[in-house]
């Protein structure tokens, strides 16, 4: 544990300015909390004790959902149990609210006080009660305190932001192997629709459907990583016994699998899966959720072997100079395949959960997740030329950039104008790369202002 | 390039006087003075470290310097950049070429110049500059297809395009045969006569015996000394360069030969080694020469399984080993310690532990898990053992001198415990210091008995360490020396040259 934190301040950089970035949306998202449920019932039966005393009798007016409901009740035992009078009109319009009213003024029963949520109080029903209704003398509206708290830092906006970074974080632990042998995988954004299409389909035709067990659904989501590593291993033949480039290699396999998602789904999406299905995404281990679990996880063990087994140095030693690691007695093809196949199954366990988040498989997943894991890798610190890189550094990336994304959309921000933000991170990110290798920003700037001065 | 008459030719072209660089923690240049005259071969010389290439970069363009002034012709010039420091007439030839390689070679020497392509003009110059040269390359071949000596007159000519009078030229003979040593020196003395100044960096001081009329020798960034080349000797100008008395070059040589260990049969690829027979004792050390592309480094390779032989059978201790990659030689005790360490020799932006420990691992794991404390323990004793820079483990190997990275490529073997070490060009760009440790790290394996394949182009080298010497040429053995000490650089020379000399088997 120690030594994970002292990884982390190694990254230190990318670390501070992930922080940066939360700051910065929490300050942009802080707006105006209404809260719901009990909790604000608390507050709001706390002030009318404190304003009215225990001889209030309070109308308690809230909407149908289940945080108003739970508002009314918990109001309703909390002010009962203090001696107070509770005239409740629970799952009111505002054309109820007036019956009610003017029953209880006919009625001249006694009323101080009516309680409702942040909404209702807008209502003008209730917000001009006071002057309509003089009998009943005084009349206080109260409603849950609001207060201003950043969108962002919320407890479910920072499980979302934790949930979206997972699939992504899977994705690129491979892709950070491959890109440390100094390749690249496109397929893997093609790969996650893949997997998911397969995944589903196999619950669907061959382990009951929506009426598949555990064992059912695990052999699916076995089966369909088993069929990515399989397409990652077809780019490793490719890039190793044939010496084809990556890039050109993994476009081809983009492609196919692309195609193999639309060919076993017809083009559908497949929803015939257990409701359980979503336990991967919506269950959690003590708070956590279940996929954040599944990504720290491969996360601990992925640094532990890239930082203290013999393949995580020939991975390192490969990408930073073949030749030399071959004439070290390294088997390089051997460490190629292998870093194909698990960027391969990673992008499938990545469709798996993704198929568990959407409750389906669709072969249009995945659409440019390579783009992002790619940002994701390069933006964590791993050079594109091979050779170096970290683990937690790509998971500090993954994080940065579904912290961006997540920022954007709580700012209204319209997606083209994403597309054009993520495009120049991406160039940032390579820049830096560059400019870490020795002098080579330098002698960029250096040969412009030269070519500049030559003309 | 006018004729220069005789009174111009002793004017000084050039004088930097006092330069000054520093780098973060080092003293780079300090008041540094280099003079050169018209129609001259000034020789530069030092060890790696000793500030030649800081003040070459400086004369470049590509460094500016902290103090100092440059003068041209008696004018002070300051450069900006590379491009300046071109326009102001001074040329580079680097170490490793900086042509585009799948241009032409008319198109490489018209790669600065900018506006419309004049197609026609420019083959007819080429030609021009090419045959001045004594050249007849054809304007159009790509610069791929070129060998490294014609490249070489390419980028020359790419200088003269540009009217370079101040030609530098770093080791530029590394990778050239014997032949075309002769023939650059031929250029080089006709450039001379032209009124070119050159300054030529080389660390085969035979060369700047042969080529120079003047040397300067740098140490630690300073002038240490300013000769004419006729009036000072090898050992003095070797003292001059490492600040010390030397006593001899090399280490004495073992005597105490044992039996045959390592035993190659009819071993062929191609016709780039073709039936060679070798038979290695214990405790001797076997040089292999002859020129570049005589099959010597091809031979080294198929041993130790970087390429796959066509036949042949390799016998160490009696026992047939039939590695097919450098992996199953390295398990068969065998390793190389290649031409190129930068290329192929080490990870040079890896740490040294990182480079010490790749063949290593497996010793040291237990279910693939490395334990560091092994590794590390290890690579201390190394590093004590061969004088490494102690606190360098995490330091990249690409930091390491010449010297040092070879000692780190050896400790990395040593390790494994290699019982058969081919050295391939062993001290090819190290320094005159460092060579003697290496020299010494050589004899004392063979006192222990390894069986020791040392390849060479440098006869001083191969005369002086040898117990036994096989000359190749076209792939085959074509000749042998046992009794080196009575034998000659004439003697060798002979053999890598004509055509009906020996035969395949020693």
């Amino acid at each position: 544990m120690k030594h994970t934190l002292s990884r982390l301040a190694a990254d230190y950089s990318m670390f501070f300015v992930l922080l940066l970035l939360c700051l910065f949306f929490s300050l942009m998202t802080i707006d105006a909390q209404h809260p719901t449920g009990s909790e604000a019932a608390e507050d709001v039966a706390n002030e009318i004790i404190a304003t009215q005393g225990r001889q209030a009798s309070v109308l308690i007016v809230a909407g149908k959902s289940r945080e108003d409901i739970a508002f009314a009740n918990t109001l309703a035992r909390r002010l009962e149990a203090s001696g107070a009078t509770v005239l409740e009109s629970t799952g009111s319009s505002p054309s109820q609210v007036r019956q009610n009213l003017e029953a209880l003024a006919d009625a001249e029963s006694p009323l101080s006080a009516i309680a409702c949520t942040e909404a209702i109080s807008k209502w003008s029903v209730v917000s001009g009660a006071a002057g309509k209704y003089p009998t009943f003398g005084p009349l206080a509206v109260i409603k849950p305190q609001s207060y201003l708290f950043p969108d962002f830092l919320k407890a479910g906006n920072l499980k979302n932001v934790a949930g979206q970074s997972a699939v992504f974080a899977i994705i690129a632990i491979g892709m950070t192997l491959v890109i440390i042998t100094a390749g690249i995988d496109l397929s893997v954004g093609s790969l996650v629709a893949l997997s998911a299409v397969s995944a589903t389909l196999l619950i669907r035709d061959c382990f009951g459907g929506a009426s598949a067990g555990p064992g059912g659904m695990l052999a699916g989501a076995v089966g369909a990583i088993a069929l990515c590593g399989l397409v990652g291993l077809l780019s490793g033949v490719m890039v190793t016994v044939f010496g084809m480039p990556p890039f050109i290699v993994t476009l081809a396999t983009m492609s196919i699998a692309r195609g193999l998602a639309q060919i076993f789904s017809r083009g559908q999406s497949i929803y015939q899966v257990p409701e359980s299905f979503s336990w991967l995404a919506t269950g959690n281990l003590l708070g956590v959720p279940n996929e954040v679990v599944v990504m720290v996880v491969l996360y601990l063990f992925a640094h532990f072997v890239m930082t203290r087994t013999t393949l995580g140095r020939w991975v390192y030693a490969v990408g930073g100079n073949r030749e030399a690691a071959r004439l070290s007695g390294v088997p390089v093809l051997g460490v190629l395949l292998l870093v194909y196949v698990l960027s391969g199954a990673l992008a499938g366990v990545g469709g798996v959960m993704e198929a568990s988040r959407l409750q389906s498989g669709s072969p249009l997943y995945g659409n440019m997740y390579e783009l992002y894991v790619i940002t994701a890798v390069v933006v964590g610190g791993t050079s594109l030329a091979g050779g170096e890189g970290k683990i937690f550094g790509t998971l500090i990336g993954a994080l940065t950039i579904a912290v961006i994304r997540n920022g954007m959309n709580l700012m209204n921000i319209e997606s083209y104008t994403q597309g054009v933000v993520m495009g120049v991170l991406i160039l940032a990110a390579v820049l830096i790369d560059a400019g870490k290798r020795k002098g080579y920003g330098r002698r960029v700037w250096g040969s412009l202002f030269a070519f500049s001065r030559a003309r | 390039m006018d004729a220069t008459s005789g009174e111009n030719a002793s004017a000084a072209l050039l004088s930097m006087t006092g330069i000054d660089k520093s780098y973060p923690g080092v003293q780079a240049l300090l008041g540094a003075n280099l003079c050169l005259r018209r129609g001259e071969v000034l020789g530069l010389l030092g060890e790696n470290g000793a500030g030649k290439s800081t003040l070459m970069k400086v004369l470049g363009g590509a460094v500016r310097p902290d103090g100092g002034s440059i003068e041209i012709d008696a004018l002070r010039v300051t450069f900006s950049s590379p491009a300046e420091a071109a326009a102001a007439g001074i040329a580079t030839i680097h170490q490793e070429l900086s042509l585009v390689p799948t241009l032409s070679a008319r198109e490489n020497i018209f790669l600065s110049r900018r506006g419309w392509v004049r197609r026609a003009e420019e083959v007819e110059q080429t030609r021009k500059l090419l045959a001045m040269l004594g050249s007849h390359i054809d304007p159009e071949t790509p610069c791929r297809e070129l060998s490294v000596a014609e490249n070489q007159v390419v980028e020359i000519a790419g200088a003269l395009r540009e009217r370079a009078r101040i030609l530098v030229m770093d080791e530029p003979t590394a990778a050239l045969s014997v032949r075309e040593v002769e023939r650059l020196f031929t250029v080089i003395r006709d450039l001379q006569r032209a009124g070119m100044g050159i300054i030529y960096i080389s660390h085969r001081l035979e060369e700047i015996f042969q080529i120079a009329d003047r040397v300067t020798v740098l140490r630690d960034g300073e002038n240490v000394g300013d000769y004419r080349v006729a009036d000072i000797t090898r050992t003095a100008l070797i003292e001059a360069m490492v600040g010390r008395t030397l006593e001899d070059e090399f280490p004495p040589r073992n005597t105490r030969i044992g039996d045959v260990r390592l035993k190659i049969r009819d071993l062929n690829r191609g016709n780039a080694v073709r039936d060679v027979n070798v038979d290695v004792a214990a405790g001797e050390v076997l040089a292999v020469t002859g020129l570049v592309g005589s099959g010597r480094t091809e031979m080294a390779r198929l041993i130790f399984g970087a390429d796959l032989r066509d036949s042949g059978t390799i016998e160490l201790d009696g026992k047939i080993l039939r590695h097919r990659s450098p992996r199953g030689a390295i398990a068969n005790g065998i390793c190389l310690l290649t031409e190129d360490r930068k290329a192929e020799g080490l990870v040079l932006g890896h740490s040294m532990r990182e480079n010490f420990g790749l063949p290593n691992l497996s010793a040291w794991s237990r279910w693939g898990m490395i334990g560091r404390s092994a590794e590390k323990s290890a690579l201390a004793s190394h590093i004590a053992q061969l004088r490494l820079p102690a606190g360098g483990s995490e330091r990249p190997a690409s930091q390491l001198s010449g010297g040092n990275q070879q000692k780190l490529i050896l400790a990395k073997w040593l390790e494994r415990h290699c019982e058969v070490i081919i050295f391939d060009e062993p001290t090819r760009g190290i320094d005159v210091g460092a060579r003697y440790q290496i020299y010494e790290l050589i004899c004392a394996l063979a006192k222990a008995g390894k069986v020791i394949i040392m390849i060479s182009s440098e006869l001083p080298e191969v005369l002086g360490m040898a117990n036994r010497v096989l000359v190749m040429r076209g792939g085959s053995i074509v000749g042998a020396v046992s009794d080196v000490e009575h034998s000659s650089e004439e003697e060798i020379m002979q053999l890598a040259f004509s055509e009906a000399a020996g035969t395949g088997v020693q």
